[in-house]
């Protein structure tokens, strides 16, 4: 339906095999990860001010290019394959662009650029002033990952992909000035660590049993091993490593205690964009492994995704319990974004059916999260710093423009028609509807059970923060010192919360043909 | 079962020193024995793929006549025909080589962090020091 919207396009559909060259978009992603790259070591060598100029002009121009892209890969109706260097494929690198692939980078992009501009404030008022470079430099490094983690073709560079997401992402969490960001790091690294050496060792063994590192080689050599039986039981192991790996890395349920540390800690900006886009650059890799290493059949017969479903649901009703008891704005947000996560796996567990309600959730959970954080940082300055509910009475009222931002934010993770997060529970519950009985049964008890829990808590902080007191007596639209970026960054997030919302048609069709190129 | 165990001993004892790294990194208080226990975890990793990639009789995928290559000695001589299959897999060794740099990144950046964690709280117990912070915290 979306193609006819872009007749223009189809001029660029002759038959061409996936590797060739035919349209000076294909380079669009390799030039987007070297200009991050390339960019984040010219941070280095300029001032905090010029660095911050620099990221923000280097996520602007990704977005163009990744808009580009994916305008390009809906007109080509296909997929393309962009090989590095003169050597093909098993010699030399490659990257593998369809259409999921650059949805997701335009709108990180787009989320990474809105989030440090609303956090910016923070940023310099958090980060000591000879490290504000560093700041600037890890987060364009993290981007680079980011962007490479969701473009790549090959399991070793994404492995190295997710070692420098995880690094930086701690860099990051540790670069705020204070005690207990020391910790967080300290926890969130070490579980980041045990994530990474399963991953590792999965690859080890899965490069052991099919012989290739590149997805679809891989691909071809599991669904040989799977039809002769061979190897049944380092598969079923590998598949495991994987999904414990990546569930760690993305804060799935039994794995989440790092999580509130790392992101109720770290200033505003670097929390929206870690629980906005690193938590999912994950998840991705998880959903392109399902689809394009092991192939679907395959992770059906391992059962796997019934684990991934049980722990979804978990992840969904205890994250909110664990949200409710918290004191701490902030805090709450963290543990929001368990129970989040927690509807994506259980999209992936729900399986072919519930992918494209997952990768929705991806998207809204990228869009209204930071926001809800970069809110909550407005908040905290009109409480003296302070994340504690029982500061932050009122606060809303000193600062509207935050105020409908949070409120927005809250009922769209509450699911009100209209608003973003609608959408996805509607996605999940019909998605959930044609698969076993037993398992539509348990995933809309969870969704009923979890939208009253999300509600349980984000209508106190919205009771709380909107009271009435002595000294709001009178609204301030844009708090006490008007901060120009905030403004600006929480209205373009109001936006897209009601574009996704209201359009989602659209961005459905988009994931459903990006899946579709995915198999 | 047990024999498969023992003719592949070198993936049995990586995977066995895997488990104790993991252990060790999840469950050791003390922050530098987690940096061990972190280290101990990736070269397990690296003794797994470096026996993957070795297959025995095989030499490094070196062709070179001037390094005195023994095939190409060999295939001068008339006695060899040169053939991928004489020399072992050399992707492997690119995987080490790379994981090695993760970790020793990784090791740096968790020692800075160590440092750090030890000037703030003093001491290295990874419990106490959360322990000592939320009693900070109430105080507030």
């Amino acid at each position: 339906m979306f193609l006819e919207l872009l007749p223009f396009y189809n001029k660029y559909l002759e038959p061409a095999s996936a590797y060739e060259i035919t349209n000076v978009v294909q380079n669009f992603p390799f030039i987007s990860i070297l200009l991050s790259l390339f960019i984040g070591i010219v941070c280095l060598a300029v001032r905090p001010k010029t660095a911050m100029k620099l990221v923000f002009f280097n996520l602007g121009a990704c977005f163009l290019l990744g808009l580009s892209t994916l305008i390009y890969c809906i007109g080509r109706g296909d997929y393309f394959i962009y090989v590095m260097g003169q050597f093909p494929a098993p010699f030399g690198n490659e990257i593998r662009v369809g259409v999921l692939e650059a949805l997701m980078a335009t709108a990180f992009a787009l989320v990474m650029f809105l989030s440090l501009m609303g956090g910016l404030k923070h940023i310099f008022h958090d980060v000591l002033p000879e490290k504000q470079t560093y700041y600037f430099l890890m987060m364009e490094f993290l981007f680079t990952s980011l962007i490479a983690l969701i473009y790549t073709n090959d399991l070793f560079t994404a492995y190295v992909f997710v070692e420098i997401n995880t690094l930086t992402a701690c860099a990051i969490v540790m670069l705020k000035h204070s005690k207990e960001t020391l910790v967080a790091t300290a926890r969130y690294l070490m579980m980041s660590l045990l994530g990474s050496g399963l991953i590792m060792i999965g690859i080890s063994i899965l490069y052991d049993i099919s012989g290739h590192l590149l997805m679809e080689d891989i691909k071809v050599a599991v669904t040989a091993l799977a039809k002769t039986g061979k190897y049944k039981l380092p598969l079923e192991v590998v598949i495991c490593l994987f999904a414990i790996g990546l569930g760690i890395k993305s804060a799935l349920y039994p794995f989440h205690s790092w999580l509130p540390d790392a992101h109720g800690t770290s200033t505003s900006g670097s929390s929206a964009v870690l629980s906005g886009l690193v938590l999912k650059a994950y998840i991705i890799l998880l959903i392109k492994m399902i689809y394009r290493v092991f192939g679907m059949e395959v992770i059906l017969n391992s059962r796997v995704l019934n684990i991934l479903f049980v722990l979804g649901v978990l992840a969904m009703t205890i994250g909110s319990i664990k949200a409710i008891n918290s004191r701490d704005l902030k805090r709450m947000i963290a543990y929001s974004s368990v129970a989040q996560i927690g509807y994506i796996y259980l999209g992936i567990g729900l399986g072919p059916a519930g992918m494209a309600a997952a990768c929705l959730q991806i998207l809204v959970h990228a869009y209204t999260k930071p926001m809800l954080f970069n809110t909550a940082g407005a908040f905290m300055d009109e409480a003296n710093g302070s994340r504690k509910f029982k500061d932050l009475v009122g606060a809303a009222r000193k600062n509207m423009w935050a105020g409908i931002g949070f409120a927005v934010g809250a009922f769209s993770m509450i699911g009100i028609p209209l608003f973003a997060g609608f959408v996805v529970k509607y996605n999940l519950a019909t998605a959930a509807l044609t698969t076993t009985k037993l398992k539509a049964i348990v995933a809309l008890v969870a969704l009923v059970i979890s939208t009253v829990l999300n509600a349980v808590y984000y209508i106190p902080a919205l009771m709380v923060l909107f009271k009435k007191t002595d000294d709001t007596k009178d609204i301030v639209l844009f708090g006490s010192k008007t901060d120009v970026p905030f403004v600006v960054s929480n209205g373009i997030f109001i936006i897209c919360n009601f574009i996704l919302g209201i359009l989602s048609f659209i961005f459905i069709d988009i994931i459903i043909m990006g899946l579709s190129m995915f198999a | 079962m047990l024999s498969g165990l023992i003719s592949n001993f070198y993936e049995t004892a990586s995977i066995i020193v895997f488990g104790i790294g993991f252990v060790t990194l999840l469950l050791n208080r003390n922050i530098i024995k987690k940096i061990i226990g972190f280290n101990f975890m990736d070269t397990a990793i690296y003794l797994f793929l470096a026996s993957k990639g070795y297959i025995t009789g095989r030499i490094a995928p070196i062709v070179s006549e001037r390094l005195g290559d023994a095939n190409v000695v060999a295939y001068q001589a008339g006695t060899a025909v040169p053939n991928i299959n004489n020399y072992v897999n050399p992707v492997p060794a690119g995987l080490v080589l790379t994981g090695i740099v993760v970790s020793v990144s990784f090791t740096a950046f968790f020692l800075a962090l160590a440092v750090r964690l030890y000037r703030a709280y003093n001491t290295l117990d990874l419990h106490k020091i959360i322990s000592i912070m939320n009693k900070e915290e109430n105080e507030e």
